[in-house]
């Protein structure tokens, strides 16, 4: 393993580290929920990619195994699950009724708490 | 399960501390399960959870030199999605399959 090869790694290391660790300070600090799974669902997502990408750089493509390839399919499947997630979450947090934060309102009432389960249902 | 050798100082000293960070994100999101205030904070938490441990699971594939544990963060991945959305549907439907 040559130096450049080792480099590249370590910067995709070293960016994966940092969006994990900003994704989960705002799932701790943010107000409610729907900001947190804003914080979580992006920043989180592109901390996992970046860490398989240095599993793609590490194990090269062609390696026997296919740990390289199957890095890729990780970053694939990542990129497709993980908004669908978080958009389950904050539907079944508005079916729940959970209210925004601060002056925050829904654009149809005007209020803070979501419609009751009765009228908004699909 | 050793260390491999031919790594560059930098490189092991980078894995060693993203596993470290990995770990301690993973343990401050469980602030969020154990006390967030509601029910979709909690799933919001367990999925946060489940990424950063596919995440360690990679490190750890760099960390050993063994492509297996990237097959083994693939698999992370799929259950915490399965369990994300049966969570969810669970809490706001009543059911998971109708």
């Amino acid at each position: 393993m040559n130096t450049i090869h080792a480099a590249l790694v370590t910067l995709f290391i070293a960016i994966g580290t940092f969006f994990l660790l900003v994704g989960t300070i705002g799932l701790i600090r943010l107000p409610d929920v729907y900001n947190r799974m804003h914080a979580t669902s992006k920043a989180t997502t592109l901390g996992a990619t970046s860490l398989f990408l240095a599993g793609t750089i590490y194990f090269a493509p062609s390696a026997p195994g296919g740990a390289g390839l199957t890095s890729l399919v990780g970053i694939v499947f990542l990129f497709m699950t993980v908004p669908t997630g978080a958009h389950v979450i904050s539907q079944a947090a508005e079916r729940m009724g959970i209210e925004f934060a601060g002056d925050a309102v829904w654009p149809d009432t005007g209020e803070s708490r979501p419609e009751s389960p009765d009228e908004s249902d699909e | 399960m050793s260390v491999a050798t031919e790594l560059p100082g930098f490189l092991s000293l980078a894995i060693t501390v993203g596993l470290v960070v990995a770990s301690g994100v993973t343990l401050l999101a469980g602030y969020r399960v154990i006390f967030g205030p509601t029910t979709p904070d909690r799933v919001v938490g367990l999925d946060t959870i489940a990424t950063n441990v596919v995440a360690i699971a990679i490190l750890f594939a760099l960390q050993t030199d063994d492509g297996f544990f990237i097959d083994v963060s693939l698999v992370l991945a799929i259950i915490g999605f399965i369990s994300t959305i049966a969570v969810a549907r669970y809490v706001s439907e009543g059911d998971i399959i109708e």
